[in-house]
């Protein structure tokens, strides 16, 4: 379903290279869920990016459902995430101008499907907002969009699903509410779950866990690392 | 590998996505549609009333001349031509026309009138529009039968409360009049109000031969002399199918009608629509600045639009939308918001063209028919919605390159050092959009080309302005300066800084306007005329040499000054160098214009100039030469267009005795004073016997003495006219402040579209200042250093701004009127300086409002807000 190899990301700062991640090789199958773990700057959410087409590697290779992220272009990569990927974010990212129905909506319309209020509703009622439809983000609690992002994030019947930080933004309750769910559709649907959180014990729910630090991964849960400085393939 | 998915939404995503993301964001492309709803309103307004004018003038054209060919001279027209012409004619009048004082014997009131004394049935086209409508075919059956009946003017009536059925004295006889004219074909509201008339039955006789009838009502009122400044008119109607050129063309051959001027349907049209190309270029002017900044205005807008829908672009890009898609959905927004725009522009600007000839009534020769101009509309919205489109586009390609990491990076910043070909189209096509645009508006490639150098050069020289700034004060930071200083002068070279944006656009809306500013006060200065201080505002011409001395006498009675006393020949240029003017009518390629060469020539003798008005300009003074020759002095403009030089030999015929001369000198002419001013100048011992008539110019203190000495010479000499410049004065003034009025209320368009631009240039930097403001007042910042910080940033974009827009204005405004007004330019400085006033003013203003969140309400609270 993923597969990754010695992906390296660098940056120009200051006319020096700064390599924010480093040699990083695993592979994923479809439905395991996955999480990376790692202390601030540490480079997860560089790899979410990565692996979820939304930025280009410095080197290494990302295959996503078999399609090679690598060469493609901006767009191209656009038309992969509409029709594989699902994302949900720290900070929610539902569309301010949108209502709640229609943002659930955009991944269905943008793959040219009819139907799609009906299809929304649905998903809407399923994350408990049936009620909802026609509210704003504004108008909704963090814990509402969070579940409106849920439902947008399921609507294309993604093949992997990206989470970064999915509870950051969220209280104690509310955030178990929307682990509970993510994970009750993720199993529905068998999508793919790749997790990016600095919460152990929500990462302690998915059935494996990278650790990463400086750029590199350090262990996974799934094999043991040989030296801090190697890659781990999975 | 897998295929690519490649199902794609269609274009009814696009709209509706347009649709749903505008619901609550419309009010932010508010600056937008208000740029463009005021560019396409003066647009429109200008557009649309230029339509109506010619269209009217178009369809009124025969009215304007009422005949289909009209010929005029300052002597009788021979009848050597009639034969020749006969067959074609349907049907003609003669008059002759001449001004006179007239009395009205009921009050006494005195006046210069224009006397017409005419034969036969003229109109032939447009109605004589008279009180009662019965009057003309009374005046008609008094021409025909001698009697002493008159039409007058309806303003010489009101001036003295004069009524239908009450007498008139023109000359030695006195008129009934039949009634009121309210409108006579081929004369404008503006002649009748200026130099009223009088209208009398004629002498055929007189008008053809030359030969007055001594029982017709024109001789006996005693008013034509020898000398007097008579103009013949022959007015013909055409039988069906003869054009008017092809009987114009050969009476121009015949050698006693070389001195009549042929006037056609076509060319008084023309001669129409040229009278009022100065005021028309300059609207059109009007209309393409305001258009101009509605377009900064769309552009500054618009990319403030696009930075707050940054986020949304990365998370639909996130969710799949191509760059296009994203692209297209902000496009199509900006687009319907502009044919919104362009619409009630257009709306607005109808409401205006109906206005406008509301507000010239009286001054125009044409009642403008004032309907809804469909083409100038059409074309307004057209022009909104590609204005909308083309200015738009350049901040919104930048949405194509919408990172979606932004929606895990809000701090992301795309690569922008890559060149974007479109990018370099759009700048084409914005170009290619000002070249054709001004074209259209001036019709002549030079000059738009001109505007489009000009606008390009100040859009470079600003962005210099801007960056070189920015080097400077990075250059030169004064580290020793207080915090205050250092953080506001900082912002202006830190990373994410307006600088430039905000020179550039709000130096070229400053530059636009100042520059409409300064052409304003051009044209208007170029038109007002002074009657103040102690010069004269009394004229009396037309005086017989016998009747000199009497007339002299009756002002110094009166205790009234003369102040000038002058003497007038009237004569005709017969060769120049040896060549006649026949042969040199037909060098129309090189020769000087054939008006120039067959005018009647009135000229004076003196050996000084005219203190005050003239100067010489070359050669010498008027002197009559040790070979018996004299050495005339010409205007110096004319001797150009005359193609004459110093010592060359000019032949006159002064009333059938031919007049050797040669050119001695030149001078400059002030023609704007009250003088008599002459364009050729003979010196004293050679004319002193010749025909001549006299001018007298003194001042008389108030209405009561003009009353006076007007009654006193229609009693004692007849023919002598009286002008009172005052009334002329005040009658043009009413006219000039007609125009201002139009000029400036059209110039608010551009003032408004102005404060537009600026509103949105300086809310634009509203992103990027708020978080800082905030950050600081976290760290412990007092309002009033926020303020100050404010203050000093937005002080010195707007002044320098402001500078460069008006220096760059100032240029431009000399250029525009050296080369396409061709009057001289001397900039009025403090204007200037109040305009520079108050756009750094207005700058610092809007800097403050846009920053007042901060300033009032809790940093914390903004924090969440913003985010």
């Amino acid at each position: 379903m993923l597969k990754v190899e010695n992906l390296t990301k660098s940056y120009s700062s200051g006319g020096r290279a700064l390599t924010v991640l480093e040699a990083v090789s695993f592979e994923l199958a479809a439905g395991d869920t996955f999480s990376i773990v790692g202390p601030s700057g540490s480079g997860k959410t560089t790899l979410l990016g990565l692996c979820a087409g939304l930025d280009r590697a410095t080197s290494g290779s990302v295959w996503l459902n078999g399609v090679q992220l690598d060469n493609l272009s901006e767009d191209q990569r656009a038309a992969v995430r509409n029709q594989y990927v699902g994302f949900i974010f720290q900070n929610f990212q539902l569309l301010p101008t949108l209502t709640a129905l229609e943002n659930v909506q955009v991944p269905l319309e943008l793959r040219g499907e009819k139907g799609s209020a009906r299809a929304a509703q649905e998903l809407l009622a399923r994350v408990g907002l049936a009620g909802r439809g026609h509210h704003y983000p504004t108008q909704l609690s963090g814990g509402e969009q969070q579940r409106i992002s849920l439902a947008r994030a399921f609507a294309n019947r993604p093949t992997i699903l990206f989470a970064d930080e999915p509870t950051g933004n969220l209280d104690a309750d509310t955030s178990a509410t929307v682990v509970d769910l993510l994970f009750e559709l993720n199993r529905e649907a068998g999508t793919t779950l790749v997790l990016v959180t600095h919460d152990l014990e929500l990462a302690a729910k998915t059935q494996r866990v990278v650790r990463i630090k400086g750029g590199t991964m350090i262990s996974d849960s799934a094999a043991p690392v040989s030296s801090p400085a190697s890659s781990a393939t999975l | 590998m897998s295929q690519l998915p490649s199902a794609r939404p269609g274009a009814g995503w696009l709209w509706r996505m347009a649709w749903r993301d505008s619901r609550r964001s419309r009010s932010r492309l508010l600056l937008f549609v208000s740029a463009i709803v005021l560019g396409i309103a003066a647009l429109v307004g200008i557009n649309g009333f230029g339509d109506n004018l010619a269209r009217t003038i178009d369809e009124q054209a025969q009215e304007l001349l009422g005949a289909d060919l009209v010929l005029s001279a300052s002597q009788p027209l021979k009848p050597e031509f009639q034969p020749m012409i006969g067959p074609y004619i349907e049907n003609h009048s003669t008059e002759a026309a001449f001004a006179s004082l007239v009395q009205f014997p009921k009050g006494n009131g005195v006046r210069l009138a224009q006397v017409r004394s005419m034969v036969g049935d003229f109109p032939y086209y447009g109605t004589w529009l008279t009180e009662p409508t019965t009057a003309v075919q009374e005046f008609r059956q008094a021409m025909r039968n001698n009697q002493p009946v008159a039409l007058v003017d309806d303003a010489l009536l009101v001036q003295f409360a004069a009524r239908v059925g009450d007498s008139i004295r023109v000359g030695r006889v006195v008129f009934r009049i039949a009634g009121r004219v309210r409108k006579t074909p081929g004369q404008s509201e503006f002649n009748a109000s200026v130099a009223p008339t009088v209208f009398i039955p004629g002498d055929d006789r007189l008008n053809v031969m030359g030969e007055a009838d001594s029982t017709s009502l024109l001789a006996r009122t005693q008013l034509i002399k020898p000398g007097s400044r008579v103009q013949y008119r022959a007015y013909y109607k055409l039988r069906p199918g003869v054009t008017p050129e092809r009987l114009r063309d050969p009476l121009v051959d015949i050698p006693s009608q070389e001195n009549t001027r042929a006037e056609t349907v076509a060319s008084r049209k023309q001669q129409t629509g040229r009278a009022f190309s100065d005021l028309t270029r300059f609207l059109n002017l009007v209309a393409f600045v305001a258009l101009l900044l509605g377009c900064v205005g769309v552009a500054s807008a618009v990319s403030l639009y696009v930075r707050e829908k940054v986020a949304s672009v990365a998370v639909l890009r996130c969710l799949g939308a191509s760059g296009r898609q994203a692209l297209l959905i902000y496009l199509l927004q900006t687009a319907l918001m502009g044919l919104v725009g362009a619409i009630v522009g257009a709306a607005l600007g109808t409401a205006i063209q109906l206005v406008l000839p509301r507000l010239f009534a009286g001054f125009l020769p044409v009642a403008v028919i004032t309907t809804i101009s469909w083409s100038a509309v059409g074309e307004g919205v057209l022009t909104g919605l590609l204005v909308a489109v083309l200015f738009a586009l350049l901040p919104l390609l930048s949405i194509r390159r919408v990172s979606p990491l932004r929606t895990l990076r809000a701090s992301y910043e795309e690569d922008a050092s890559r060149p974007d070909p479109l990018r370099l189209g759009v700048f084409g096509l914005i170009l290619l959009f000002i070249l054709g645009f001004a074209y259209l508006q001036t019709r002549d490639v030079k000059l738009a080309l001109g505007f489009t150098g000009g606008l390009v050069v100040a859009f470079g020289v600003l962005a210099g302005v801007g960056q070189g700034l920015r080097l400077l004060v990075r250059r030169f930071f004064p580290v020793s300066w207080s915090y205050v200083w250092r953080q506001g002068l900082a912002n202006l070279y830190r990373p994410n800084n307006q600088t430039l944006l905000l020179t550039v656009s709000i130096g070229l809306g400053v530059f636009l306007m100042a520059t409409l500013y300064l052409l304003q006060g051009l044209l208007l200065s170029r038109v007002q005329l002074s009657a103040s201080g102690q010069q004269p505002n009394l004229v009396l011409f037309d005086i017989q040499t016998e009747q000199k001395a009497g007339v002299g006498q009756l002002l110094q009675r009166r205790g009234l000054p003369i102040m000038q006393e002058v003497p007038i020949v009237t004569m005709r240029l017969t060769s120049i160098n040896g060549r006649t003017i026949s042969q040199m009518k037909k060098d129309t390629a090189n020769g000087p214009s054939s008006r120039m060469l067959t005018r009647e020539y009135r000229v004076t003798y003196r050996d000084t100039l005219n203190p005050g008005s003239e100067k010489l300009a070359a050669g010498q003074l008027p002197k009559l030469g040790a070979d018996g020759i004299p050495r005339i002095s010409m205007d110096e403009d004319f001797a150009q267009r005359l193609k004459v030089k110093l010592n060359d030999t000019l032949v006159f015929n002064v009333q059938g005795a031919p007049l050797t001369t040669i050119l001695g000198g030149t001078r400059t002419i002030d023609w704007s004073r009250v003088q008599t001013n002459f364009l050729v100048v003979f010196p004293k011992g050679m004319l002193e016997q010749a025909p001549q008539f006299h001018v007298l110019l003194t001042r008389v203190p108030n209405n009561q003495t003009l009353g006076l000495v007007q009654r006193d010479l229609v009693a004692g000499f007849p023919n002598v006219s009286a002008i009172d410049l005052g009334l002329i004065l005040q009658t043009l003034d009413d006219i000039l402040s007609k125009i201002s009025f139009v000029i400036r209320f059209m110039a608010l368009f551009s003032i408004a579209t102005g404060v537009v631009v600026l509103i949105s240039s300086v809310v634009i930097s509203r992103y990027q200042r708020v978080q800082e403001s905030v950050l600081l007042r976290t760290l412990g910042a007092s309002r009033r250093q926020i303020l100050r910080i404010t203050l000093v940033e937005y002080a010195l974009l707007g002044l320098l701004a402001a500078v460069a827009g008006l220096l760059l204005a100032v240029v431009a405004a000399w250029a525009l009127a050296t080369w396409v007004f061709e009057v001289a330019f001397v900039p009025a400085p403090w204007p200037l300086l109040v305009l520079a006033a108050l756009t750094t003013a207005l700058t610092v203003l809007i800097g403050l409002l846009n920053s007042r969140d901060v300033l009032t309400r809790p940093p914390l609270e903004i924090l969440r807000g913003e985010a």
